[in-house]
Formats: structure tokens, C-alpha cells, sequence
């Protein structure tokens, strides 16, 4: 309590204050999610680019002319980098989760809001600064987003490794920091500003996966961070962290005794992290919609709590799965690859807890679950191709091939956006006033659910047929080039499903304004954000703080009015 | 709706299991006495992962329609989980995840914890941007020194690696940007490269492993079917990564002879 008040801010007046360098978490959570929009179509552009020039290499695109191979790489690089920091860790944790996590929680507002206005500014610079790097001599870096190391620290090493790559590492390492800030603030609010009643154990699970990829972040990006900084010392003070000695095209680079695995091991300590970070709130969307819509108790929420807490601390120790390839010990190798099968067994706990949410519910199909479903569905499909790529043997011929990128775009990329996708349909009305149109909203998910798997599921035939991975042509080995069509399949599938999401863009920008108006609780949900108004008030419960009674699944209770109970509701839950 | 989402989940789940089966595209033909392993190791994977994933999907699709709401929909039932069930299941998918690993791994320990038989034969490969270039260590079957200082990609074989030809180990050394093997015979490799990080993949031999500046990393297949295999660069490298392109010709034990023979002869 007294934690509320220390923090306590009046609402502000003038356009700056209120909607510019808001100290409010809604506002803040906007922000991050517009942030995320432009950028995930910036991301979505380059990749409509990349599968141009894969199939049409000559192609003279407007504006833009004939994209080159190493032009090609450069697209490739942006599109991993600004997809993975920009959009999947921007919108379900800094965007959605700062907006609902304190109403969640009955909070009315996080526990620094100026730290939360710092860390959005923060992210703003470190994307404007990720964007300059196509603006510059020698344009955006070709290192792919994981700036494998010699070649992400050698200037010499092709084009766009000059200052366009010292951007991209200068816009990373802004982003640590934005985003360590958001994951202190989030770790305190839980813990210290939760209202009276709201144990954690009565939490909904969206607060639990925001609160575990919290502290993922706050573990993972410091780690980030430092490599970040070093691999700049070696770009630009000479040091050779990475780099032993190399030559590059007949030419002694002036470096010694590094190590290139060194980066591998401290990038993949962050990166595999990152997955869950990007996926941890898509899970727990999913949960939170499963069972709204379901009218029926989530299956399982220990269960749920636990696999996700087991997921947090295993995700720590499976780095080594991204490095079977690489040079390092197999006896590693076989230690780290245990770990990640048994990482598979939460993630399995939870997909059997959501198809038991569904059964004997009375399941309404609104466009937020059928997100949800979408949801489900992609991330068995992308889940499953985990167990290959984690036996080492298998690894061997899957490394580095479209097998690859088929796996982590299922589930990190699409399962992650459906997470995105189905949270912006559930918490549009609270955030707008305003309801999307339905219409629109289930031709949008039946194109996106076909067209991504018309993408993504033939890049795990490509990578066992052993196309690699990051080729801007595929006319160079014979064997590939027998993979053309279906290459030209998946381009096609792309642009369909490209031209599917402004659909989406049209709906969002014209409910808006245009959609029908929201009542307070239109899904006839339980949790918190639904017993305020429609949008909350800047303190989010009009000076009242909430008292917290109930879990936040007790839907279909027996002898209730009602087939849901709110968490505030002070009647007794009888059956149990 | 429930039915077109049942429809549409079920579409998916056929036809991405059609074209596994139906082996479309599938992993090229075997050409190094791994692949069997490897094979037989992924058919089982493939097998155990995709009855879950038929079963989820359809199991999916099923409920999503079952339980619609509806005029005249059964009663919602009222239920927090089951522990039991809970239990069980975290037990089997532990079983399944951990044993399937198990299983394989003993083929793992025979490719990468033990090293090539001494009677193997001796290929250094070596990764630069955009190439690959194979030594053999001649009669004296010890590689020569090297040294950074004489590199010169522009000249390649020889001269690109830097080989000391002063060094009287590297007299009968010979460079070539085609790898040649015999049939039948152990190959043990030492993967390096000099400039960035490359990586070595023949998928014919279910073969793969990085190359990393700084490194020489002992490796070993053994090559079952006479052919020419292709190399593709599988790790990103800069612009030309794309056509780091090779080629591995397996013949037999008197062709290889022969043809180290005359290579040797052309150095002299």
C-alpha cells in the first residue's frame, strides 16, 4: 500500500504530458504497441522482399530497384533482428503486458512510472537507431540476426559490416537497456502492488507469463548487453574477444586469440531465453482466452503455473541445442540436448491442459479465440519439429536448413503473433472503447491460419531435401535447384498471406473509430480490467481499489447467477 | 464456424502429413554409413512425433466443434483439472522426450566422441570466402605447415591455404578444390577455416559440421556409394555464401590411387 501511494501521479493535462511522455503504463502500452505495429510491418516488408528475390532475382522492384545477394542478406538480417526484438519481445510483454498487468492485478499503475516512460523512449531510440543502418554508406549488416562472430566483428568482412553493423550492435544494446528497465518494473509491480486478495496463487496466468519472461529478461538481456559491448570493442578498439587470427580475402587481420564460439555461447545464453520471452505471453493469452471463451475453469492452473516457472528455469540451460554444428564439446552437446527434450515436457503439460479446457465447454467462436485455437494449433505443429532438431544426431543433417526455420517461425513467429493477434481482438474493446468487427476479423484468421501453414510447413520439406538456410539463390548447387518450385509455392503463399493482414490494419483503424461501442465486459470475462470502465480511468479504478475474492477462471460454477463469477465478486465460490 | 475451423485444422493436419509420408521431399539418398543410423533414428522420431501431432490436431478440431456453443449444448462441466491425469501425463511425455534421446545417442558417441581408426584416410578441408580447398598429406601422410603470411585466394589450391613450401613435410602435399575419397574407407577430416565461420555439409553423407578460424576440428565418415556428392556452405559467410559450392567424388580404392598419383606427379 504504501508502495501505491509513493507512486501515486495525478493525470496529466497538455497533449506532451498526456500522450507523449506519458508517465500512465496504458498510455506507455499503447505506445509500445504502435511501436511494434510499424514495426512489425517493416519486418513483414523485408521478408515480402526476401521471397521476391528469391524466386525473381532480377526483379527491378520501385523505389528499390534489383536487390543484390549481399542486398538480400542485409534483409534478412533486419527482418530476423526487428521481428524478434521489435515485435515479439515489444508487443505481448511491453505493450499488452503494460497496459493489463497492473489493472490484472489492481494496481493503478506500475511500480515506477518513470522508469516505464524511460524504457519505451528507450526502445524508440534503439529502433530509429536499427533503422538508420539501411540509411547509411554500405547500408544495413549481412551477419544474419545472430551476428555470428568473425564476421559481425570484421569491417572487412563484406558490405554493410562497416558502420550500418555498428548501428545494428549500438541499436541492440539501447534496446538491453529499455528493456532491463521494463523487466525490473514489471518483477516489482507484481510483487509489491498486487490489491488486497490478489495472492499469487489467484493471479490470472497472463500475470504469471509476464512475471516469468520478466525475470528472463532481466537475466538474459544484461547478458546481451555485455556481449554487445564487447563485440563493439572488437569492431572499434581493436580488442579480440571474437576474433583469433583470421585472413580475410589474403589480407592478416590485426587480431589474436579470440574466440568465435565465445559470442555463440553468450548470444545463445540470451537467445534461447528470447524464445520464451516472445512465446511465454502468447501461453498465457492463450490460457486466459481458452478458458473465457470456453465458459469453463482453465484445466490445471497449478499445473499451468508450474510448467511455466519450469519452463523459466530449464530455458536457461539449453542454450548449447543452437551450437550441436559448431565446434563445440559433443559431450555438451549430449547434456544440453537432454535439457531441451525435457524443456518439451512443460510445453506439452500446457497443450494438454488447453485441450482439456475445451472439453465439455460450451465454446464461443469469437475472433479472439479463434486466435486462441490458432494458437494451439501452431504451437503443437511448431513444437513437434522440436524433438528432432533437439537429438544432435538429428541435427546433423537439419542444421542450418529451412527444417530449421520452418520450426522456429511456426512457433516463435506465427504461435507468437496468434498470441498477439488474439490479445489485440480480446482487449481492443477495453483499450478503445470499441469492438472490432467480427466480419473481418474471421476472414483475417482463416487466411492468416492457412497462409502461414502454407509458408511455414514446406520449409520443413526444403530443410530435409538440405536446402540451407540464408541463400539469396538456390541456382548454384543442382540439388536445390530441383527445389525450386516449391520455394516458388511459398513465395506465393506469402504475398496471399502478406495481403491478408491489412485486412487486419483496415479493422483495427476503422473500429477505431467506426465499431460498434463496448460495454465494460463484453467477452463476460472475470478478471479485473473488465470490472472498470471502458477505457479505464487514468488510475484505472476511479480511486477505488479493488478487493480480490476469487481465481480467475470460475466460469459454469455451480448454483452461480451467472456463468462467470468476477474476481471481485464478494459471493462465495461454493463447489471446489 | 466450429465446423469450418474443424475443416480447416484438419486440411492442414492431411496435408502436411501427406507430403511427409508420401516422401515428396525427403532426405537424399544415403551415401555414408551414418545415414543408415541417422535415417533409422529420424524415421522414429518422425513416426512417435507424428502420431502426437495427428492426434493433437485432430483431437483439436474435434473439440473446438464438439463443444460449440449451440442451441442445446451439454452442460458445461465445472472442473478445476485432474491430478491424476496431470501426472500421468507429464510421466509419459518425460519417458517419451528423454528415451527417444537416449536412443540415438550411442550413434552420436560413434560419430563425434570417438576418434577416426589410425588406418583412416587423411583429408584437411579448409573454408575461405567463397571456397573450399581439400589437402592430402601425400606419402609421408604428415600435412606441412601453413602460414597466414602466404595466403593468396586469388592463386588458390596451394597458395590460397598459405602451404610453406619450404617445409619439407609440405613437399608432397596436394591442395585440390574437389574432394576426392576412396570407397569404403574411413575419411578423417580436420575442418578449418580462415576467415569467417563456414560450415561443412554434404547432406548425401548426413555430414555437417562448422568450420571456425582458430580451430581444427577433427572429424571422420565414411563414404559407402561411388558418386559425385554436393557441398553446400551451411553457415552464413558474407555475399557469396550462397555459391560456396563443392563437390565430393567418391571412386574406388585404385582410381583414388591413380588419381593422387598423378596429382602428385603435376606438382613435381
Amino acid at each position: 500500500m504504501v508502495a501505491q501511494e509513493a507512486h501515486a501521479h495525478g493525470e496529466p493535462q497538455g497533449f506532451i504530458r498526456k500522450y507523449v511522455f506519458s508517465l500512465d503504463h496504458k498510455v506507455i502500452g499503447i505506445q509500445y504497441f504502435f511501436l511494434a505495429l510499424s514495426a512489425v510491418f517493416v519486418g513483414m516488408f523485408l521478408s515480402l522482399l526476401m521471397r521476391i528475390h528469391m524466386i525473381w532475382p532480377t526483379a527491378s522492384i520501385p523505389l528499390i530497384g534489383e536487390i543484390k545477394p549481399e542486398t538480400y542478406l542485409s534483409l534478412l538480417t533486419m527482418h530476423g533482428t526487428i521481428m524478434v526484438f521489435f515485435v515479439l519481445t515489444t508487443a505481448p510483454q511491453s505493450g499488452f503486458g503494460n497496459y493489463f498487468l497492473p489493472i490484472q492485478i489492481g494496481a493503478p499503475d506500475m511500480a515506477f512510472p518513470v522508469l516505464n516512460m524511460l524504457s519505451f523512449w528507450t526502445t524508440f531510440v534503439a529502433f530509429v537507431v536499427m533503422l538508420a543502418a539501411f540509411f547509411v554508406t554500405g547500408g544495413a549488416p549481412l551477419h544474419g540476426w545472430t551476428g555470428y562472430a568473425p564476421l559481425s566483428a570484421l569491417p572487412s568482412a563484406g558490405p554493410g559490416e562497416q558502420l550500418g553493423a555498428d548501428l545494428w550492435i549500438t541499436s541492440i544494446a539501447i534496446f538491453c537497456i529499455a528493456s532491463l528497465m521494463g523487466a525490473l518494473n514489471f518483477i516489482t509491480t507484481i510483487l509489491d502492488l498486487r490489491c488486497k486478495g490478489m495472492t499469487m496463487m489467484r493471479m490470472p496466468l497472463t500475470c504469471w507469463a509476464w512475471f516469468v519472461t520478466a525475470i528472463l529478461g532481466l537475466l538474459a538481456f544484461g547478458v546481451l548487453l555485455s556481449a554487445g559491448i564487447l563485440l563493439l570493442l572488437d569492431r572499434n578498439l581493436g580488442t579480440s574477444f571474437y576474433v583469433p587470427l583470421v585472413v580475410v580475402n589474403g589480407q592478416i587481420m590485426a587480431h589474436k586469440g579470440g574466440s568465435p564460439l565465445l559470442w555463440q555461447h553468450l548470444f545463445w545464453f540470451f537467445g534461447h531465453p528470447e524464445v520464451y520471452i516472445a512465446i511465454l505471453p502468447g501461453m498465457g493469452v492463450a490460457s486466459q482466452l481458452l478458458s473465457t471463451f470456453a465458459r469453463k475453469p482453465i484445466f490445471g492452473y497449478k499445473a499451468m503455473v508450474y510448467a511455466i516457472m519450469a519452463i523459466g528455469v530449464l530455458g536457461f540451460v539449453v542454450w548449447g541445442h543452437h551450437m550441436f554444428m559448431s565446434g563445440m564439446s559433443p559431450y555438451s552437446a549430449f547434456a544440453f540436448s537432454i535439457m531441451t527434450m525435457a524443456i518439451g515436457v512443460p510445453s506439452a503439460i500446457k497443450t494438454f491442459n488447453w485441450l482439456g479446457t475445451l472439453l465439455h465447454g460450451r465454446i464461443r467462436l469469437q475472433t479472439p479465440m479463434l486466435f486462441a485455437i490458432g494458437f494451439v494449433s501452431l504451437f503443437v505443429s511448431g513444437g513437434l519439429s522440436g524433438p528432432f532438431l533437439a537429438q544432435p544426431l538429428l541435427d546433423i543433417p537439419l542444421h542450418d536448413t529451412y527444417f530449421v526455420v520452418g520450426h522456429f517461425h511456426l512457433i516463435m513467429g506465427v504461435a507468437a503473433i496468434f498470441g498477439i493477434f488474439a490479445a489485440t481482438y480480446y482487449w481492443f474493446p477495453k483499450m478503445f472503447g470499441r469492438m472490432m468487427n467480427e466480419r473481418m476479423g474471421q476472414i483475417h484468421f482463416f487466411l492468416t491460419l492457412a497462409g502461414t501453414y502454407a509458408i511455414f510447413m514446406p520449409m520443413h520439406y526444403l530443410g530435409l531435401a538440405g536446402q540451407t538456410r540464408r541463400y539469396s539463390q538456390f541456382t548454384e548447387v543442382a540439388y536445390q535447384a530441383k527445389l525450386i518450385p516449391l520455394q516458388t509455392f511459398i513465395t506465393f503463399a506469402a504475398i496471399i498471406t502478406i495481403a491478408a493482414q491489412f485486412i487486419f490494419v483496415v479493422n483495427l483503424f476503422w473500429s477505431m473509430f467506426k465499431g460498434r461501442k463496448a460495454s465494460d465486459n463484453p467477452w463476460e470475462a472475470t478478471t479485473l480490467e473488465w470490472t472498470t470502465a471502458t477505457p479505464p480511468p487514468h488510475d484505472n479504478f476511479a480511486g477505488h481499489i479493488p478487493q480480490v475474492f476469487h481465481g480467475p477462471y470460475e466460469y459454469s460454477v455451480p448454483g452461480a447467477p451467472r456463468d462467470f463469477i468476477m474476481q471481485t465478486d464478494p459471493a462465495g465460490v461454493t463447489a471446489h | 464456424m466450429g465446423l469450418a475451423l474443424l475443416v480447416l485444422i484438419w486440411l492442414i493436419t492431411f496435408f502436411s502429413t501427406y507430403f511427409f509420408i508420401a516422401k515428396t521431399w525427403w532426405l537424399p539418398h544415403g551415401a555414408a554409413e551414418a545415414a543408415k543410423w541417422i535415417d533409422g533414428q529420424f524415421a522414429l522420431t518422425f513416426i512417435l512425433m507424428g502420431i502426437v501431432f495427428v492426434a493433437a490436431q485432430v483431437a483439436l478440431g474435434y473439440l473446438v466443434w464438439k463443444y460449440r456453443e449451440r442451441p442445446g449444448a451439454g452442460k458445461v462441466q465445472y472442473s478445476h483439472g485432474n491430478t491424476t491425469l496431470e501426472v500421468l501425463w507429464t510421466g509419459l511425455t518425460a519417458i517419451l522426450f528423454i528415451g527417444l534421446n537416449l536412443m540415438g545417442s550411442s550413434v552420436w558417441a560413434h560419430e563425434r566422441f570417438e576418434p577416426a581408426k589410425p588406418d583412416a584416410v587423411k583429408v584437411e578441408v579448409t573454408g575461405m570466402q567463397f571456397a573450399w580447398y581439400f589437402r592430402y598429406p601425400g606419402k609421408d601422410n604428415q600435412y606441412g605447415t601453413t602460414d597466414p603470411k602466404l595466403m593468396d585466394p586469388s592463386a588458390g589450391n596451394e597458395a590460397a591455404i598459405g602451404l610453406n613450401t619450404s617445409d619439407p613435410a609440405a613437399k608432397d602435399d596436394v591442395v585440390t578444390g574437389t574432394m576426392y575419397l576412396p570407397v569404403g574407407r574411413e575419411v578423417a577430416i580436420n575442418l578449418r577455416a580462415v576467415d569467417v565461420i563456414h560450415s561443412f555439409f554434404v547432406p548425401a553423407f548426413r555430414f555437417k559440421q562448422d568450420a571456425v578460424p582458430g580451430l581444427i576440428i577433427p572429424m571422420h565418415f565414411t563414404p559407402t556409394e561411388v558418386g559425385d556428392y554436393e557441398i553446400a556452405c551451411a553457415e552464413l559467410c558474407g555475399l557469396g555464401h550462397y555459391k560456396m559450392h563443392g563437390m565430393v567424388k567418391v571412386v574406388s580404392q585404385d582410381d583414388f590411387d591413380k588419381w593422387i598419383a598423378q596429382r602428385e606427379a603435376e606438382k613435381q
